[in-house]
């Protein structure tokens, strides 16, 4: 369980971490500035299990892995948004960030709201009032590269081709 | 039989694949900078297992070389000693990596190669496959040589018509973002073909499959023909024979048509990139910064369309004006053809071959409340330093006026 982060559409990796805090591959270091300049208060206070919603178009712009692994190493153990850019929602996967789909409406749930997610049956459940929506199941590819705790770690122990697309 | 991406992953994997299947292929080359080899070096590290080919693997030093800074120097040693202990044979500083790609001989028609950089699409000028990734990977895929890939659906943009005098690729490219908007491509292959681009030549036709990144698209392709095929044999270290990939009886999701003639110069302005309207519309705008170069407008021929217009001209005082060439070898023509002498006589500074000011971390920050024209294919709020600072997309004949003017301002005046 954990506080609702809200944003809004086309959120970009420059928004995400901007490219002149990239210069390490610290999770700890890169969390220090994950939405440092659109929402300061974020790394400041985020917790472990706390939640991260968004509309659409998430993650647009650069294929920096910073972006997700920042957000991952902040404490965010979800995101949820209306649609994903295709190399964010990959390098998501692959460093075994759940990044959840939705078509509900996530305007239930308010900034700074408390909830939890269950990623087995993938409902959001604010705890704060009485929301809750059903997101997208997981694809397979995902559920593997979580358990596994990312691609490198799969591939470590399994041929590429093994992986459920 | 097929759209562009169709025909290129099915001769790669020897069978028909058609949009929406999921598919493992072979990789040609795997790209990384600067900024991404160290998470790639990490998960290379990870898997825990030998390198599969060495001649596979390219890494350009770009975005933030030389280093401005010591956890970039930091940073950079780690990766040169890494490919010292690994006797990795594809190391190059020598400009912006997309640029080195197609210069050295990386992108031939039919290749995949994966980059671990956004505006990888750019190869697909050329009908290879180029496609953006994340770190982990690449770095995974230097030990297995192959990944995944879900065959995308395909928007065909197709450009008609010629474009009267002072409108460029860049302007064009414009528009279709205004067209598709910034999600219109997402996950998407863009096909552009049509009249304007079979008469293009190929450092405008670049300009297309790199900005396709900017609508969300996988990759961006256009076919071969015997403009591409000429710029490899004479421009390119690549060596034939060269595939001469073409769609076939494709099948499009969305087709879209655009008629050229009718477009004037057009600007991306602040803060969304398809926030596009004509440079009627925003002409008199003050600008600080102008920002000549980047893997979309950093070629020799965007240099020579910006010196046509500084040539004999002064820079505005209050407008910093930058000029980067993409690569060593933009760079040595235009000192050779006296571009440069141009530039240094109307006022401009030379920047270090490479991304430079586009990413925000040397060779050109804005300030606070600042202003930027650039040749840039992207202006993500603060991208190019303080939040409170603000990007404009152009063409370089636009820059180039723009910056005598101090203010945006239409090319075509200066054009005549």
């Amino acid at each position: 369980m954990g506080r609702i982060w809200k944003f809004g559409d086309d959120v970009n990796t420059d928004v995400i971490i901007p490219a002149r805090y990239n210069i390490t591959i610290d999770p700890q270091e890169l969390a220090k500035y994950v939405f440092c300049e659109d929402r300061p208060d974020l790394p400041k206070e985020a917790q472990q299990g706390d939640i991260l919603i968004a509309g659409e178009n998430f993650g647009c712009g650069s294929s920096r892995e910073h972006a997700p692994i920042a957000i991952k190493a902040a404490g965010i153990t979800a995101v949820v948004a209306k649609s994903y850019a295709r190399i964010f929602h990959r390098n998501a996967m692959n460093i075994g960030l759940a990044v959840l789909e939705t078509d509900e409406d996530l305007d239930v749930f308010s900034d700074g709201d408390n909830a939890e997610v269950d990623l087995s049956t993938g409902v959001l459940r604010s705890t704060t009032g009485n929301a809750h929506i059903q997101t997208k199941p997981l694809p397979q590819v995902m559920i593997q590269l979580i358990e596994a705790g990312g691609l490198a770690s799969f591939v470590r122990d399994h041929d590429i081709e093994e992986l459920v697309t | 039989m097929g759209t562009l991406v169709e025909e290129i992953l099915s001769r790669k994997i020897g069978r028909r694949v058609t949009a929406g299947e999921i598919i493992f292929a072979d990789l040609d080359y795997m790209m990384t900078h600067d900024n991404t080899t160290p998470l790639a070096i990490k998960a290379y590290r990870d898997v825990g297992k030998p390198i599969f080919d060495k001649n596979k693997i390219v890494i350009h030093f770009d975005h933030a070389y030389p280093a401005p800074n010591l956890k970039a120097a930091e940073a950079q040693k780690r990766i040169v000693d890494f490919i010292k202990e690994n006797d990795l044979p594809n190391f190059y500083h020598q400009g912006i990596c997309h640029q080195v790609m197609i210069e050295e001989g990386f992108v031939k028609p039919g290749h995949i190669i994966i980059g671990g950089d956004s505006h990888s699409n750019t190869y697909g000028a050329f009908a290879a496959l180029g496609v953006g990734f994340g770190s982990t990977e690449i770095g995974v895929s230097w030990c297995t040589g192959k990944t995944w890939f879900r065959v995308p659906e395909t928007v065909h943009v197709v450009l008609n018509g010629e474009a009267t005098p002072g409108v460029t690729a860049k302007d064009i490219m414009l528009a279709v973002l205004r067209e598709l908007t910034a999600t219109g491509g997402r996950g998407k292959s863009l096909e552009f073909s049509g009249s304007f681009i079979e008469n293009c030549s190929m450092p405008d036709r670049i300009v297309f499959p790199n900005m396709s990144t900017e609508v969300g698209g996988t990759c961006g392709l256009i076919a071969v023909d015997d403009t591409t095929i000429g710029f490899l044999e004479n421009e390119t270290e690549a060596v034939g024979p060269f595939e001469r990939i073409v769609p076939v009886e494709a099948e499009y999701e969305r087709v879209v048509e655009i008629d050229v003639s009718s477009l004037t110069p057009q600007v991306a302005c602040h803060p969304k990139v398809d926030n596009v309207k004509s440079i009627e519309e925003m002409s008199g705008l003050p600008i600080d910064e102008v920002f000549i170069g980047t893997c979309t407008n950093g070629r020799y021929e965007d240099l020579a369309e910006a010196a046509a217009i500084l040539r004999g001209r002064k820079v505005n005082r209050f407008t910093r004006t930058i000029i980067t060439p993409a690569s060593r070898k933009v760079y040595e023509k235009a000192l050779q053809n006296g571009l440069i002498q141009v530039f240094h006589d109307a006022g401009c500074t030379i920047g270090v071959t490479g991304c430079g000011a586009c990413i925000g971390r040397h060779g050109g920050l804005l300030g606070p409340g600042e202003r930027a024209f650039t040749t840039m294919n992207r202006n993500f709020v603060g991208r190019m330093g303080s939040p409170e600072s603000e990007i404009y997309l152009g063409s370089p004949a636009a820059a180039a006026a723009t910056a005598i003017e101090g203010k945006i301002t239409d090319p075509r005046p200066y054009m005549q």
